[in-house]
């Protein structure tokens, strides 16, 4: 870092000129003992103050204050900063950066910040940051810089620009300087007009606020410009967001796929109409958050793979509960829609007040593993890691019931009995049991829909009920009996509800869904895709 | 006549059991009984039945300290099972069968509207103790939680100042039934006459439940990109706020950019969320678990001694529930009788100090003084108190915000004795307003 010396002190003589050397006779500790006294204003002032210093030592404690970390000890009143270490917090000395041992949250007290305040300190430590030798940490600082336009880091940016080589961040450098030059009222025409063109390639939901601020406080040229540039972004972004809601509409396809498709096991090819359905999908995300307790207790480290274990032992649990909801109810109600659909009713809301007896009726907290946290950009299109593994997670489990059903001794025994019950009989199919099994399968999958919706929704007794409706759309619209309708069928209205819902609300959106679906079954009774030949109804 | 003597053994024994049954109900009769209405289970026990459980504790405590006019309480417990016809229903069950002074109970406006009706033919007490949207008054009914100037307005006006970000854009967004709708014109109402452009308000309404939050988040994000400070006022409705935050996380809309100030946002509902991701966005309520006060502190020990469970959390509806129990022993104290009447000319006027160490007061609107606070999410579950107004703001029963309750007020005492009283026709309206 021995380069980075004389520019830091080339930085503070810069800042200290502006703030008339003030700064200049204040050291490190002093600036930071400012930082932990007096109220929020006098705190701004005092990180102002710190970003103008140019110290690099003082980037760390800054962050340290917006994630809330900084302390002062109680004992002896010393600045630290807390990281969590289990129970306890590992401190250090905020201004040398020396171990100070642990202490509980109880001996210290947080030095405390607001939303103005995290403001201020992301574009301090944006103007502190940006000669880091790392290159990730200069790309934050810039981005920190254009969202803020701090109007002081403008030295300090022109200085990073002519000493970065990577053109990436380069070009965020220089982004960064432009929104700040737009947010500078007396800034020349030219230099405006010359950063409205870099904002507006930049060609983003940001650089369209800059560009209409711009447009709405400015006249003549710069105004043309600014207007012009907003709506060539405008434009860019319309076609982006086309894009965006087909995501959404597949994102929520897939989960309504999820949902549906151990549906379309039990209702479309047995025909019986389970209202406890959604219960199964619960129990799946409870058997989520009973594996997550145990991990979080016991084995820590296995968390990152506390989906992937819950994954069969949910399949298990609400499968076998499936199979015993078949055995001592379902079975003697066969051919009896009406009694099926009042009983497995009844049965849900048992299932339900049990769920609540046991686990309580507050939400369960089910926590994400790290690959499926964060998002990544593509153009302009945020997708993130979560979503994307439902998806695919859909997909999968898709893909493995049409090999199942196609390819095993089982789904064939499954398809013979769902054809023609009596001639399946009479070959020698059990027919009673490749019913339980069949049930159990559905029941089953339905369990890991409930680990994948444990990632998106509440977990609490009611999270089955929200999507049982959904689930019965699905399967009606997609057509009864076949898997390849209700993909469809779920694609469908996954992306119909989210080219709706810009336009016409939530409320309305799903209401006009629902019309929808009621006009296309009056039209055509078994849905998009009707299973033809020899069933026998 | 062996079936004559099996007869009369029968009558005698069916004798000796009444007599038992009568003489256990003068027992009952030596205590005083306190109705409970809150749902146990169906869609609202996940918030019901938490202020159930606090006034069991209230019961306890006052019992331990000697009961009432020389009585034991007495705890009724019914369940309306979220299910609205049904509170009418269990309200008249307390009121007629079990004869109980007092009634805890409702969450939903809907399931209070549906009991208004009882408790005024029965002439019964209800305690109220949920932020609501206003626009009411009965003689009945006591509303201890917060009336929009006690909650919505102050915040509006919070993130309207220097400290909370100079916001001049707004999201209205909210579940579409009665409170967010109702709170929601206010607010727009209020909006508008501060100078808000009628382009820069955004009214948003999702279904109960909704879970899929991804294009609203991302129209909010657009909405927002506008070059205005922009911020959500949100009345989303408890459950349906787990996954809106965990998208607003995950389409990185941080508070620092875009604040979201939540009305049905408290410490319970966040015990489900790991609130990293949410630090800075804020709440509004008259009470925290966090606020530092000894009697919040001793209220709190109390509370997670009575759950046996050291993690229990607090929040504002059951300090909305301490504070209506504590004015109605206090009533009952001063009228010296259980007496509905009495006791609800008693109450109003009645002080008792709250769990963040004011004194509240019952006014003759039958809303009650409280402070209103400002909390910033926490990485712990918990709120970071970073504003309050300077002193107690009394609740408002009707707005004067809004055209047509502009001219109303309400108050029970003589002479007005009225829940709608029109300051400017100089006449009570009655029912006929509903």
């Amino acid at each position: 870092m021995h380069f980075l010396r004389p520019l830091s002190v080339l930085l503070s003589v810069l800042a200290s000129l502006a703030l008339a050397g003030t700064v200049l006779a204040a050291d490190l500790a002093t600036l930071v003992g400012n930082l932990t006294s007096g109220g929020l204003s006098e705190r701004e002032a005092a990180i102002t103050a710190l970003a103008a210093s140019g110290d690099e030592r003082a980037a760390p404690i800054l962050e340290a204050l917006g994630a809330g970390q900084l302390y002062t000890r109680t004992s002896d009143k010393l600045v630290v900063i807390g990281k969590t270490d289990g129970n306890r917090l590992a401190l250090t000395e905020a201004v040398s950066g020396k171990p100070a041992g642990s202490a509980v949250e109880a001996d210290l007290e947080r030095v405390r910040v607001n939303n103005r305040l995290r403001g201020t300190i992301e574009a301090a430590v944006g103007s502190l940051t940006l000669m880091s030798p790392n290159a990730r940490v200069r790309l934050n600082a810039a981005d920190a810089l254009f969202k803020r336009r701090d109007t002081s880091a403008l030295a300090a940016l022109d200085q990073a620009l002519a000493a970065e080589k990577d053109p990436r961040i380069k070009r965020a450098m220089s982004e960064a300087r432009a929104a700040i030059v737009l947010a500078t009222p007396d800034s020349p025409p030219a230099q405006k007009l010359a950063a409205i063109a870099v904002v507006r390639d930049r060609a983003d939901r940001d650089s369209l606020g800059i560009l209409k601020t711009v447009a709405a406080a400015s006249e003549g040229e710069v105004k043309t410009a600014a207007t012009a540039g907003a709506d060539s972004v405008e434009q860019t972004l319309a076609a982006w967001q086309m894009a965006q809601n087909v995501w959404y509409g597949i994102s929520l396809g897939s989960v309504l796929l999820l949902a549906a498709i151990g549906l379309a096991i039990t209702f479309g090819t047995m025909g019986v109409i389970n209202m406890a359905h959604g219960e199964m999908v619960m129990l799946g995300a409870y058997t989520t958050f009973v594996v997550q307790e145990v991990i979080r207790t016991s084995a820590p480290h296995l968390f990152d793979v506390s989906l992937v274990i819950a994954l069969p032992l949910a399949f298990l649990v609400s499968g076998a509960i499936g199979i015993l909801i078949e055995r001592t109810i379902i079975r003697f109600l066969y051919g009896r829609p009406l009694d099926t659909l009042l009983a497995t009713w009844g049965l849900s809301l048992v299932l339900q007040q049990a769920v609540r007896s046991i686990f309580g009726s507050s939400n369960r907290e089910v926590g994400a593993p790290s690959w499926m946290s964060g998002t990544f950009q593509l153009g302009q299109l945020n997708i993130t890691y979560g979503r994307l593994w439902i998806v695919v997670f859909a997909l999968v489990v898709f893909v493995a019931l049409i090999l199942l059903l196609r390819k095993t001794p089982l789904g064939l025994y499954m398809r013979a009995v769902t054809q023609n019950r009596p001639m399946a009989s009479a070959v020698g199919i059990r027919t009673p049991r490749v019913d339980a099994l069949t049930f159990g399968l559905g029941s089953g999958i339905a369990g890991l829909a409930g680990v994948a919706l444990s990632q998106i929704d509440n977990v609490s007794p009611n999270l089955g009920q929200g999507y049982i409706i959904d689930s019965f759309m699905v399967v009606v619209f997609g057509g009864v009996g076949n898997l390849f309708g209700t993909l469809i069928g779920a694609m469908t209205l996954g992306v119909v509800n989210k080219f709706l819902e810009p336009y016409a609300g939530a409320v309305l959106g799903k209401i006009l869904v629902l019309v929808f679906i009621i006009m296309f079954i009056q039209r055509r009774p078994r849905g998009l895709f009707a299973l033809k030949g020899r069933s026998v109804e | 006549m062996k079936l004559g003597t099996l007869m009369r053994t029968g009558l005698v024994a069916a004798g000796l059991v009444a007599s038992a049954a009568t003489s256990a109900f003068a027992q009952a009769g030596d205590t005083i009984k306190v109705g409970i209405l809150h749902s146990l289970s169906g869609t609202m026990a996940i918030s019901e039945t938490t202020l159930k459980d606090v006034v069991l504790m209230m019961v306890e405590e006052q019992n331990k300290k000697g009961g009432l006019l020389g009585k034991k309480l007495e705890a009724v417990v019914v369940d309306p099972a979220s299910n609205w016809p049904l509170f009418a229903e269990k309200a008249r069950e307390l009121l007629q069968k079990e004869k109980v002074a007092v009634v805890f109970g409702c969450w939903t406006s809907v399931s209070r509207k549906s009991v208004l009706p009882v408790f005024e033919e029965l002439n019964g007490i209800l305690f109220y103790p949920v932020q609501y949207e206003g626009q009411e008054s009965q003689r009945n009914v006591f509303y201890t939680g917060a009336a929009p100037n006690q909650q919505a307005i102050p915040a509006v006006d919070y993130l309207m100042s220097k400290d909370g970000g100079d916001v001049k854009r707004w999201v209205l967004a909210g579940t579409d039934y009665v409170y967010p709708r109702t709170t929601n014109k206010i607010l727009e109402a209020y909006l508008l006459q501060k100078g808000v452009p009628k382009e820069d308000i955004m009214i948003n309404y999702t279904p109960f439940g909704h879970s899929d939050w991804q294009s609203i988040v991302a129209d909010i994000k657009k909405f927002g990109s506008a070059g205005k400070k922009t911020a959500v006022v949100s009345t989303i409705n408890g459950d349906a706020n787990v996954p809106f935050y965990k998208e607003l996380g995950n389409q990185g809309i941080k508070a620092k950019d875009i604040p979201v100030v939540a009305f049905s946002v408290g410490e319970e509902e966040l015990a489900g969320i790991d609130t990293k991701p949410l630090v800075g966005h804020l709440a509004a309520w008259n009470y925290f678990q966090s606020v530092k006060d000894p009697t919040n502190a001793e209220f709190i020990k109390t509370w997670q001694a009575f759950t046996k469970n050291p993690k229990r959390v607090t929040n504002d509806p059951m300090e909305a529930s301490v504070i209506g129990f504590r004015m109605w022993v206090e009533a009952v104290k001063k009228a010296g009788t259980i007496d509905p009447d009495k006791v609800i000319d008693a109450l109003v006027g009645i002080k008792v100090p709250n769990l963040t160490g004011g004194i509240s007061e019952m006014l003759p609107n039958h809303h009650i003084t409280k402070p209103v606070l400002i909390g910033e999410i926490e990485g712990n579950g918990q709120f970071d108190v970073v504003w309050k107004t300077p002193g107690l703001v009394p609740g408002a029963a009707w707005s004067p915000i809004l055209d047509d309750s502009k001219n109303l007020k309400a108050d029970w005492t003589k002479p007005v004795n009225c829940g709608n009283f029109d300051t400017v026709a100089n006449k009570c309206i009655g029912k006929a307003a509903k």
